[in-house]
């Protein structure tokens, strides 16, 4: 069974495109569009790997990460940080709230799967 | 542009990454070792291609990859920067442009020339310098994971598994940390490994496994291979820098495009049509201060006070929205390196460009119609004003010549100086060339300052011959004529072996102007403040003894003058004191009879629709306060016909 990514991010477009790369490599996608979102649904099914942006509305990443890793069904779950180089102090803080690895934006769509397989193994 | 089109943001990201890359590409040919900017110049072609990719840019991302890689190259210091590469990579970036716009097949075998040229010149500079990579034989690794690696999402069997996918491998557990049964939380990670590992495999590769635990884990990393010391060990607890500078590398988001908040992108129509919002906004209340002020019945303390209130705000309003549409001339600036960079290999020459007051800030529109001009008249420095090394050695000066381009604010007005250094104007030259034109008599006396306006006449040029560079028909009086659509003025100095300078004087903005609002007939009109010398009384006497001859007598000289009545048709009487309002610019004059002049006005220019764009004689309209409509008068277009009639009088005469 091909592994299931759940993506939280605002932007349509950035969703859009993450969308693409992912399912094209073989991945079943799910789409949050903020932090809210994206708890809420990471409880109604297992994502075998959480794709989360900062910046959103209702609840930025960073928030989302620290509830979802105070929540034992989510431990051991990876959670990738998408960041700006700008914001190195904002990997640390995300790395710091229990996330798995980070990539930093902007990226091509190898560089996103490299990520997904290097971390999800598959 | 729409908010969610990412392909249309990235096009204008694009444009300026693009912008950047060159400018430092320009300071990189002079600083062929300055590290920060061969970096610049990787982290924009990176980030380039990188986002093209990501935005369906399939071509541009393919190209720029080529000369990624090249930087990449020197910036690890494989390669050293030449003044050859930067002028391959030059046109490379200048390709990148073209391909944003055209990716079709032509294009895309243009740029193939290019990457051959690239290849070559690498090929050449890798001769010099060639690190050798000693081959490694393999690797002995201990290591220990962060205790909340896997709760944290880290799973030991993949990073074992990317291990093993690097070479040989032999792995042992190592268990000796595993605390107490009775101490041991389910969470908690305390089992390390021992890895051998066996293959050319690199440091670099194995960082990149480690990649997301590096911070925080317990490395020990030893070399099999012989050429490092036998059994030396190195310990990292520190973060390894090696390994996250690669992914830094990696991902390199260029130029920083952090502090997010402090500037917003707004594409330049909706500001134009903010401005038309806020020209309206200020003609209604105009109207409303007319209507408080009307003492009709209507109008009572409460309305005054809010009417007087919205006079405030409106009046601020405005001049916010002028600030906005402000940008520093840097941005045109920056444009003449690369022409002057171009010019100098063009002519030989070795020319220096320095530019001053860079942060001096004109009205938009305003910065896109100087560029023409100014291209010109750099151009015209380059080609006719510097002389050649030799040359200047010759008559004691540097052999680089130099051109300094500067902008200061005086007032509403910009002005901008070209100057060089270079040979002068050749007044001799100037005045035989006018002479075989027959625009100036044989033995009539001229001032130097009166001969140097020669050059500004329709099809004067002293180039001895059409150079690729200027007498391409683009003359003096072309950009003359620029100016002047921009209400400004250009004036030209020059000192003979010493150079000569070019000012202009544009006003910070045409979207506003001051104004002088006539009356003829019962129709109002403006003519822009800037153009107006004086105004005379037309006195009877004179306005009947100049009938059909439309010429007065201002200080003993004879000025032409039009009546506006006879222009526009109007069908009342005229007034019994008449006014002449003398227009200019510069050398010559026209007067304008009106029937009254009633005062100075700030207008918000409106242009003309598309129905009336062949009524040249109107520059656009402004809406009064009471809401009727003003035209606006086109100086340039009123003096023109002034000189047609004069020189239609003249002849008769």
């Amino acid at each position: 069974m091909s592994a299931s990514i759940l993506t939280v991010d605002d932007s349509p477009s950035l969703r859009m495109a993450i969308r693409i790369a992912l399912t094209g490599a073989g991945y079943a996608v799910t789409e949050a569009c903020d932090g809210l979102d994206g708890l809420s649904k990471s409880r109604t099914a297992k994502f075998d790997l959480i794709i989360t942006d900062q910046n959103m509305p209702n609840m930025d990443g960073l928030s989302m990460i620290r509830e979802l890793r105070s929540d034992p069904s989510q431990c051991g779950t990876p959670i990738i940080f998408l960041t700006t180089e700008s914001e190195e102090s904002m990997k640390q803080q995300a790395k710091a709230a229990g996330a798995t690895g980070w990539l930093v934006k902007p990226f091509v769509p190898d560089q996103l799967i490299r990520v997904a397989r290097k971390v999800l193994g598959r | 542009m729409s908010a969610n089109d990412p392909a249309a943001a990235f096009l204008t990201e694009a444009g300026e990454l693009l912008d950047g890359v060159e400018q430092a590409l320009l300071d990189l040919d002079h600083r062929l070792d300055d590290r920060d900017l061969i970096d610049t110049v990787f982290r924009g072609l990176h980030t380039l291609k990188g986002s093209g990719a990501m935005f369906g840019f399939e071509q541009l991302a393919s190209f720029t990859h080529h000369c990624e890689t090249a930087f990449d190259r020197v910036r690890k210091q494989l390669t050293p920067a030449s003044r050859d590469l930067v002028a391959v990579v030059l046109a490379a970036q200048d390709h990148m442009r073209t391909l944003l716009e055209d990716s079709s097949d032509d294009t895309v075998a243009a740029g193939a020339a290019i990457l051959e040229q690239l290849r070559g010149v690498m090929d050449r500079a890798s001769e010099v310098t060639e690190r050798a990579s000693p081959p490694q034989n393999g690797w002995h690794l201990n290591f220990w994971l962060p205790v909340e690696a896997m709760a944290n999402g880290t799973n030991p069997l993949v990073l074992l598994d990317e291990l093993r996918a690097l070479g040989e491998c032999r792995v042992t557990a190592l268990t000796d940390r595993v605390p107490p049964l009775d101490e041991l939380a389910a969470t908690d990670w305390h089992i390390g490994w021992s890895v051998e590992l066996r293959g050319d495999i690199s440091r670099g590769d194995i960082d990149d496994v480690f990649i997301f635990v590096s911070d925080d884990m317990e490395l020990h990393l030893q070399s099999l291979s012989g050429t490092d010391k036998p059994g030396a060990i190195e310990v990292e607890n520190e973060p390894a820098a090696g390994g996250d500078q690669r992914v830094k590398a990696a991902n390199d988001g260029g130029p920083t495009t952090g502090k997010t908040a402090d500037t917003v992108r707004v594409p330049a129509e909706r500001l134009d049509l903010l401005m038309d919002r806020v020209g309206e906004l200020v003609i209604v209340q105009s109207r409303l201060s007319q209507l408080a002020q009307g003492g009709t019945g209507a109008a009572t303390p409460t309305l005054h006070s809010i009417s007087e209130d919205i006079e405030r705000l409106a009046g601020e309003l405005r001049d916010t929205m002028m600030v906005l549409r402000m940008v520093p001339v840097a941005s045109l600036f920056g444009r003449f390196r690369r022409l002057v960079h171009d010019l100098a290999r063009d002519t030989g020459k070795s020319i220096e460009l320095v530019t001053e007051g860079e942060t001096t800030e004109v009205d938009k529109t305003v910065i896109e119609r100087l560029a023409d001009p100014l291209i010109h008249l750099i151009r015209n420095s380059c080609d006719h004003g510097l002389e050649g090394a030799g040359e200047r050695e010759a008559a004691g000066k540097p052999p680089t010549g130099q051109i300094k381009l500067s902008a200061r604010q005086a007032g509403g007005e910009v002005i901008i100086d070209i100057r060089d250094d270079g040979r002068g104007i050749d007044l001799e030259r100037v005045r035989a060339k006018a002479e075989a034109q027959e625009l100036v008599a044989p033995g009539q006396t001229l001032s130097d300052h009166d001969t140097l306006q020669l050059i500004f006449h329709p099809g004067f040029s002293t180039a001895q011959q059409v150079t690729s560079l200027s007498g391409r028909g683009v003359g003096m009086d072309v950009v003359k004529r620029t100016m002047e659509s921009l209400r400004g003025t250009i004036d030209v100095a020059s000192v003979a072996g010493r150079g000569s300078t070019i000012s202009l004087r544009i006003p910070l903005t045409l979207a506003i102007i001051d104004g002088l609002l006539i009356r003829v007939g019962t129709a109002r009109y403006v003519i822009p403040l800037s153009a107006v010398e004086e105004c005379i009384e037309l006195s009877t006497d004179e306005d009947r003894r100049s009938e059909g001859r439309s010429l007065i007598t201002l200080r003993d000289q004879l000025v032409p003058f039009m009546r506006l009545r006879e222009l526009f048709a109007s069908q009342t009487s005229p007034d019994l004191h008449q006014k002449i309002v003398i227009i200019s610019t510069g050398a010559e004059r026209v007067g304008l009879v009106v029937d009254q002049i009633i005062g100075s006005h700030q207008t918000v220019i409106k242009p003309m629709s598309p129905v009336h764009g062949d009524v040249t004689i109107f520059a656009g309209a402004t809406i009064l306060g009471d809401g009727s409509v003003a035209l606006i008068l086109d100086v340039a277009q009123l003096l023109s016909l002034g000189q047609q009639q004069e020189e239609r009088l003249r002849a008769v005469a």
